[in-house]
């Protein structure tokens, strides 16, 4: 059988905070909902499938919301399926739904992630459950060390890179942490919580949800807005500690790289994508992705920040909504990646929009960087 | 719908315990290496991994991140994880072969919940504004839907009886069965007290821990791999509302619809295997389905394995059931069944899988 192709038609966001106080869950996941809804010219009852994503239960203390969120998401007597990836789930979310499309089960899906983090202690919660955790910053921090060791990258990198998305982030009016002064002084004067991690270099823990809509070629013909078109799909997971694996640069987001590249016909991603939505939680991971997925050789991610060529106006943007840096409800960080690279794809990113972006990479990452989901976009349907 | 040339070639799954002492991850590694091995391939044939379990029944977050062992993720893997029954996994697997780029799935679910208390675990599951401050827990559920279910009229406390003493005697040539009695009678059943009027204990599932993994090719590497694969005709979950109070808990409409939907057009079965976790539930699961006369007549097997009732290794015990109908269809015993798996109070959310043999 052929495979139907798929396209992102709607997107939407909450606008992040630390506290959501002003809604309940269900009205924080239809905050977002609607808004993709609205963008995609449908309602809900042209929705067939949902597939909804968050990190751990325990974030928020209930046992499978989605449960009790059936009604408000509008799976009533439609399929709900739940994912589950660690901190890439927005991005396993966004992939799942994309293959109920891609395999002509479903027309139009909807997608949602989401986390409301001030209905407990996501501290706690990363560390596994555990009290006197070293928190996701604690397990990553020796990672980005030996990067900046084995890169000989300088330490103003780490700055230059929350600078920028914190910058950007001011032009995304969903984002919660906007800093639109923020200078290389801040970040380094800022305490230092994990070495090298200082606090302006490390994500804010928010409230929020996002949501896509997927359909196939008829359904992105209906709608009279332009489609971020998927070229490739992929999600790799690799144990997560023995002896011999590369934490730096992770196999399984290697391999994922390259099997969305293929999918998608790039021989040399960095000429030919136009812009990422990388996850970048901790400053040091934006050159440690560009090396990671082969956009930069090694040692060569860090000077890519250096000189520019990540900023929104340089040749090769990273995170021009200010990234996971600026906002970071756990669950939907990693859809908000692809929802992101969608508007950027369908000219719809507004203020910080990257100009002429056609080919667009975005990826989530999760667990101790042992679980990747990536997809290639373009503005233009697959052949 | 678009028909599918997918078929389940290989399974296994731990015995029912009630407190299994290894851990989850050590219960599901040599679950998943005998379904491989029954499968007859080799790991790094299988071009797509789902696993399916609970963080909450371990009580730590990302509990599911050790279970990736037991899917032998090195080299890396192309791999996902529900947080949902191990059903629910096998229907994203199932998804997934569906494009043509690989042969071979694998899909997994377990869970352990000797380690906490299921009562106030499940309990978290209800909306937390409106029904999880009342305490209910699934007993307490299952209490109103079966007082609700004699009320209507649709059943007797002897029916829930007869599904019992059926389930204990089928159970006992089940060698993965936790509760089984080959001398299983209604009348000793009744005699028994209640334990949440008006349920008995022995209306209730019993408390497991369990593991079940299956793997599933395409169309002639299925017939390669197997003589006689049982080949998935149709698979789909429908949900309802969360409230038990907008809902007929007399009847399960999206199991009806889901069967639907999985292509059964009420044809002849063999088998149904249902994840009736309490009594009530295999007497509205039959209705729905409209499979009561054939179940009453003797034409239908019901729940040959023994069902939750023997054993509910919650996370798997829905995966369980498509397993074991498939095992039936494989040994020849079978040509048609149906399997489903249920999450959410009070069968809210359902999925049917439709199996035939060739």
């Amino acid at each position: 059988m052929s495979n139907e192709k798929c396209a992102i038609i709607g997107v939407g966001q909450t606008h992040f905070k630390k506290r959501r106080d002003d809604v309940s869950i269900a009205g924080l996941l239809r905050e977002a909902i609607d808004r993709a809804l609205d963008d995609a010219e449908l309602s809900i009852r042209d929705i067939d499938a949902v597939v909804i994503g968050k990190a751990p239960d325990a974030f928020e203390g209930i046992v499978m919301p989605e449960i009790f969120l059936a009604d408000a998401v509008g799976a009533t007597n439609k399929p709900l399926l739940r994912v589950h990836t660690a901190g890439s789930v927005g991005g396993s979310t966004c992939v799942v739904g994309a293959h109920h499309v891609i395999t002509g089960i479903h027309g139009t899906v909807l997608a949602v992630a989401w986390e409301k983090q001030s209905e407990g202690n996501a501290q706690w919660g990363l560390a596994g459950g555990r009290s006197g955790g070293i928190g996701a910053g604690g397990a990553f921090a020796p990672w980005m060390r030996a990067y900046i060791e084995q890169s000989g990258s300088p330490d103003y990198i780490g700055w230059m890179v929350a600078v920028k998305d914190r910058r950007n982030a001011a032009k995304n009016p969903y984002a919660h942490l906007k800093m639109p002064d923020i200078t290389l002084e801040t970040v380094r004067d800022s305490p230092m919580l994990w070495d090298p991690i200082r606090f302006q270099e490390s994500c804010p823990s928010s409230d929020g949800a996002c949501a896509v809509i997927l359909t196939n070629e008829a359904g992105a013909q209906r709608s009279s807005k332009p489609a971020a078109w998927f070229h490739g799909l992929s999600v790799k997971s690799e144990l997560s500690n023995f002896p011999g694996r590369n934490p730096v640069k992770p196999q399984a987001g290697v391999e994922c790289a390259h099997d969305v590249y293929r999918q998608a016909g790039i021989t040399d991603p960095r000429s030919q994508i136009d812009m990422a939505e990388l996850y970048v939680p901790f400053s040091w991971y934006e050159p440690m992705w560009l090396e990671g997925h082969d956009i930069a050789g090694p040692g060569e991610g860090w000077k890519m920040v250096d000189d520019g060529t990540t900023d929104l106006g340089g040749d090769f943007p990273v995170n021009p909504s200010g990234g996971v840096l600026s906002t970071n409800a756990i669950g939907a960080s990693g859809m908000v990646r692809f929802a992101e690279a969608a508007l950027q794809v369908r000219g719809l990113a507004g203020e910080h929009q990257v100009e002429g972006a056609r080919t667009a990479l975005a990826q989530a990452y999760g667990g101790a960087a042992n679980y990747f989901a990536m997809g290639v976009l373009r503005s233009s349907a697959p052949e | 719908m678009p028909a599918t040339d997918i078929a389940i070639v290989g399974f296994a799954q731990t015995k029912s315990e009630r407190a299994a002492t290894p851990s989850e991850v050590q219960l599901l590694v040599p679950t998943v290496t005998a379904a491989i091995a029954r499968a007859g391939i080799d790991r790094r044939e299988i071009g797509f991994t789902c696993a399916g379990s609970c963080d909450y029944l371990t009580g730590g977050p990302f509990a599911f991140v050790s279970n990736l062992e037991a899917a032998g993720a090195w080299p890396p893997i192309s791999e996902s994880h529900v947080e949902a029954d191990g059903a629910w996994a096998m229907y994203e697997a199932w998804m997934r072969l569906q494009e043509g780029d690989i042969d071979i799935a694998l899909a997994f679910g377990s869970g352990k919940s000797s380690p906490s208390n299921p009562s106030e675990v499940w309990a978290q599951q209800l909306d937390p504004y409106y029904l999880a401050p009342l305490g209910l827990d699934p007993v307490s559920l299952a209490g109103i839907q079966a007082r609700a279910l004699l009320d209507s009229g649709k059943a007797t406390e002897r029916d829930f009886a007869s599904v019992v003493a059926r389930s204990r005697r089928q159970a006992a040539g089940n060698p993965n069965a936790q509760l089984a009695d080959a001398s299983a009678s209604e009348d000793a059943l009744l005699a028994e007290p209640y334990f949440r009027a008006p349920l008995r204990k022995h209306d209730c599932p019993p408390i497991s821990d369990g593991t079940v993994a299956v793997v599933m090719a395409r169309g002639d590497t299925a017939r390669r791999l197997c003589d006689r694969p049982a080949w998935i005709r149709g698979m789909d979950h429908r949900v309802e509302a969360h409230q038990p109070g907008v809902r007929d808990i007399t009847s399960s409409s999206s199991t009806a619809l889901a069967a639907r939907k999985a292509g059964y057009d009420g044809g002849p079965l063999d088998l149904v295997e249902l994840c009736s976790t309490f009594s009530p539930q295999e007497l509205i699961l039959l209705e729905s389905l409209g499979l009561s006369s054939a179940a009453a007549s003797g034409s239908l097997s019901v729940n040959p394995s023994g069902g939750p009732l023997a054993g509910n290794p919650i996370m798997a015990v829905g995966l369980i059931r498509i397993i074991e109908a498939a095992a039936r269809i494989i040994d020849g015993s079978a040509n048609r069944a149906l399997a489903h798996a249920t999450s959410g109070p009070l069968l809210q959310q359902n999925l049917v899988c439709l199996l035939e043999g060739e």
